[in-house]
């Protein structure tokens, strides 16, 4: 099968086989921010924001992305300007292992994108489909926090 | 103390930002023209004989390149854990057997061009089994008539232990120091209870993952997800029957561990097809693997034995131990024996017995888990020790903070008993549990919390409070060894290349610090590579909350000697003696002259100049003693007495692990370790049923904590200084994970008056203990 959908702003082409998964196109197409944790959807390391909506794109047909907007990590910030939560979560310490920080930091940036000022629960509930084992959620909490105060004041505008 | 520049700040991880930006960093994430993909059969049975394999129609399905089972590999005899050589743990393994030893044991596998050729061709095996009885019960193991797991006649261990395997039986051993029985005389009160702990899997979100290769010079490459890179490269070359010079293992970021990659799980069978097939295959783990065919921490039963006296004298312990190896006996004995050699030196007491015994089931087998044994040795002592306070009428922080070891005492365990066996006298030379205890109970509010829930309130939710204490030796003393190697750049910076496995915790960025302290330099300046057992010297891997400890000491030393040679260039270009020289900033600075010289104008002299040479060192470390890392937890909870539920409300953490080289990052491990401990402690629980089949191998049937589920967790780091550590610092990876079980018992007691000696604390377990507690006071 082949499709045409916007990855991190650039139009692209995806070839695939019908039953095969965003996530498997994704990865294919060198998106490794994209990871694999458990394939049933559970542990949120495949997330993507998919229109504006973060999602596991274990659970997701690559036919359905058909003329969708995808952004992964690898289209939210860079080595010299990382997105204001890409850098929260570098300063708080938010990072152990780092195999659930792309998920996370995604489903983060979508809460964020809508509500700019999330309460302490609205964020936990923002990563509830998000497992992480290393860090206790404590400082990845703290980071989206700080990095929603950046917005909040005006500073660390999104890229 | 001494003031530090880097130690003890918190600077950012160095992969920290790769990592938020989503870079490719870990195992599975390269490309590799040709891959193939391999899948493993899995056993369906607990225990059975395999009459014959048939896999003439797997091999002839186009796109499958090999088909690997006990028929055409050499059967080798090791074990999977992943630690030094000789191995403490039993040789009972081989790559592929011609017997299945429990639900999701190996029987064969494939390397095909895609996931789904793979799969297929796994069904197309056909498997004759004879079915075998199986047992699971620990308790009945070995009872006569017992079927006989491991009746091969090759199993054996390579060093000096009890081993029975016609009988199950793993691993013996006992010890007694003082006279227990005697301790029983002098105390006024004597306690016996039984407890039990459950099944736990890592859940590391990153599966186990390799990736095999052959390099252009035809050496065989594994990049794996591995906590022991050069274990795994021995262990492999043994399986494999190659010499060790062939291989080369890399180990890329790895997706946390915790001890389940502390194991060669994978990397033969993926080594092998790559062998077979001189094409580069990829294995990696389903979450559903994970579950079923990789290891868990060691289930147990405790029976324990304490006396007190009335003036809070502890006067006896005795644990009798029965650990549940499951199948294969690795990591089964060192396990069992950290439920004393690094959980008893705790307490204050002279009169200790300890019996133990690992037996092989038909389940899954253990292996090494964060916290290793000690564990499962603090849960039943924990809630001993809060039930004699309760007795004698003691307050629980005044019995603990009587009854735990304090700076410059030692305790008998030491000498008798390691991990491994052999023991190690050592007196504590640092230790702040005592304000640990203090400060944690203050933060925590403990005495007012105790008088609050002494009124409950009306309705079904009760509250209460609880605590223990906890310690976690570091590193196996007299065995575990690291390296690291340094060499200076134009520039001034380093490349410093250690053997150190960080798997997530952010051992690499705490080695730079500890190297950046000793030359003075910006952590900037330093350029970690870890782990390739080809480019980085040896080091045991990341265990036993080693790394900070002993692969810290092996950078200072590296660091030391290159000062050393900085300091011999510096004096020549200086034309002063080097003992009024000083390393400061980036510079070495003359005490007399006040002359100075820039670290970037010594490496070009020493590169460029006059009787050029290469600043650089190796150094080593062995581990002499295992330092001693403690904590104090207190935890607040609310139980539902309609439902069971139980909920925690607040954790305090006050912990002692010397020196925090970064405190945000040991935080960190604290939080981790704590909630993973809480998650173990009320959700997290294997179901099997009758035929050893797991039920639940999901993350939506196994649950493990999310964002949403977590109470309010503060940690203290209250700072000793460990004279035989690096600037200080001891260990931290494991302590914390072993205070959930106790302080959450403990606390479900004062709030309901039940105690709970069976893991984990479900609704169910809570349920039915407060229907048996009704009973009991009706009658």
């Amino acid at each position: 099968m082949e499709i045409t959908c916007k990855i991190n702003n650039v139009e692209k082409r995806l070839v695939f086989e019908p039953h095969e998964r965003l996530l498997d196109a994704l990865r294919r197409e060198g998106y490794f921010g994209v990871k694999d944790g458990c394939s049933t959807g559970d542990c949120g390391t495949c997330t993507v924001i998919v229109n504006g909506k973060a999602i596991k794109s274990c659970l997701m047909f690559a036919a359905q992305a058909k003329n969708k907007e995808i952004v992964t990590i690898e289209g939210i910030g860079t080595d010299e300007n990382p997105q204001p939560l890409q850098r929260a979560f570098v300063e708080t310490g938010a990072i152990q292992c780092g195999f659930c920080t792309p998920g996370m930091i995604l489903s983060a940036k979508a809460l964020l994108d809508k509500n700019p000022n999330p309460t302490e629960d609205e964020i936990k509930e923002a990563i509830d489909g998000n497992l992480c084992r290393c860090t206790g959620y404590v400082k990845i909490i703290e980071a989206i926090k700080l990095a929603a105060r950046g917005r909040g004041k005006g500073e660390n505008e999104e890229i | 103390m001494r003031k530090f520049k880097v130690v003890g700040k918190s600077v950012p991880k160095v992969d920290a930002l790769p990592l938020a930006l989503g870079k490719p960093l870990f195992a599975d994430d390269i490309e590799l023209r040709g891959m193939l993909h391999a899948k493993i059969l899995w056993s369906p049975h607990a225990h059975a004989r395999i009459k014959n394999i048939d896999t003439r129609k797997a091999e002839s399905l186009p796109g499958v390149h090999a088909v690997l089972c006990y028929k055409n590999v050499p059967r080798v005899i090791h074990t999977s854990a992943g630690q030094n050589w000789p191995e403490p743990s039993p040789y009972d393994i081989v790559m592929f057997d011609n017997k299945v030893r429990h639900v999701g044991d190996r029987v064969a596998a494939v390397a095909a061009e895609t996931e789904e050729i793979a799969e297929k061709a796994l069904g197309l095996i056909k498997v004759e089994y004879k079915p075998l009885p199986a047992v699971f019960d620990p308790e009945r193991a070995m009872d006569k008539g017992a079927p006989v797991i491991h009746d091969e006649p090759d199993c054996k261990y390579l060093i000096p232990v009890s081993y029975n395997p016609k009988h199950n039986h793993c691993a013996h051993i006992d010890l007694e120091v003082g006279d227990f029985e005697q301790g029983v005389k002098e105390a006024d009160f004597v306690i016996e209870h039984k407890f039990k702990t459950h099944h736990e899997q890592h859940c590391s979100l990153e599966p186990h993952t390799c990736i095999c290769y052959f390099d252009p010079a035809g050496r065989l490459v594994i990049r794996t997800s591995t906590q022991v890179p050069f274990h795994v490269r021995r262990i492999v070359a043994q399986c494999l029957q190659v010499p060790e010079r062939m291989i080369r293992v890399i180990k890329p970021r790895i997706g946390g561990g915790f001890g389940g990659k502390q194991e060669m799980l994978v990397d033969d069978v993926c080594a092998m097809l790559a062998m077979r097939t001189k094409r580069p295959v990829r294995l990696v783990y389903t979450r559903r693997e994970e579950f079923t065919s990789a290891r868990v921490r060691h289930p147990m039963v405790v029976w324990a034995k304490t006396g007190v006296r009335k003036d809070g004298t502890l006067t006896a312990i005795q644990l009798r131990v029965l650990s549940n190896a499951g199948a294969y006996g690795s990591h089964a004995m060192t396990v069992m024996n950290n439920t004393c050699a690094k959980a008893l030196p705790l307490f204050r007491c002279e009169n200790i017995k300890w019996i133990a015994d690992a037996v092989y089931t038909n389940l899954i087998p253990g292996g090494a888990y964060r916290g290793y044994g000690v564990t499962q040795g603090i849960f039943p002592m924990g809630v001993m020790m809060d039930e004699m306070a309760e007795t004698i009428g003691m307050d629980q922080v005044d019995f603990w903070k009587m009854n735990t070891i304090k700076k410059g005492e030692t305790s008998p365990i030491f000498k008798v008993l390691s991990e491994t066996g052999r023991g190690v006298e050592m007196i504590v030379e640092s230790c702040s549990l005592p304000e640990c205890i203090d400060r944690g109970a203050e933060i925590f509010g403990w005495r007012k919390k105790r008088e609050r829930y002494k009124n409950q309130p009306d309705g079904p939710v009760k509250y209460g409070v609880g605590m223990s204490c906890m310690v976690q030796g570091g590193t196996v003393p007299l065995i575990d060894m690291a390296s690291a190697f340094a060499k200076m750049n134009d520039d001034g910076s380093f490349n410093l290349l250690i053997g150190a496995t960080d798997l997530g915790t952010g051992a690499d960025t705490v080695l730079a610090q500890i190297f950046a302290e000793t030359l003075d330099i910006p952590v900037e300046d330093v350029i970690v590579y870890p782990s390739d057992t080809d480019i980085t010297p040896f080091d045991k891997g990341a265990y036993a909350s080693g790394t900070t400890y002993l692969s810290g000491m092996a950078v200072l030393k590296t660091a030391e000697k290159i000062k050393e040679q900085i300091l011999d260039v510096a004096a020549e270009i200086l034309g002063e003696a080097k003992k009024n020289l000083q390393i400061e900033n980036k510079a070495v600075i003359s005490s007399k002259s006040g002359k100075r010289v820039e670290f970037g104008q010594i490496v070009k002299h020493a590169l460029y100049s006059k009787d050029q040479f290469q600043i650089a060192a190796m150094a080593s470390e062995f581990s002499r003693l295992p330092p001693q890392s403690f904590a104090a937890h207190f935890v607040e909870v609310a139980v539902d007495t309609e439902t069971g539920q139980v909920k925690v409300l607040s954790y305090v953490a006050a912990v002692d692990c010397g020196t925090a080289v970064n405190p945000k990052l040991a935080e960190g491990q604290a939080e981790g370790a704590v909630l993973n401990g809480i998650s173990y402690a009320l959700t997290e629980e294997f179901f099997f049923d009758d035929k050893g089949r797991m039920l639940n191998p999901s993350f939506s049937d196994y649950k493990i904590f999310s964002a949403p589920d977590i109470p309010k967790i503060t940690t203290i780091l209250v700072p000793s200084y460990e004279p035989s550590g690096p600037y200080g610092a001891k260990t931290l990876g494991e302590v914390n994970i072993n205070g959930p079980l106790p302080a959450i018992s403990n606390a479900i007691y004062n709030a309901v008056g039940i105690r709970l000696r069976d893991t984990p604390f479900t609704p169910e377990r809570v349920l039915r203990s407060l229907k048996e507690k009704g009973q009991t006071t009706r009658r």
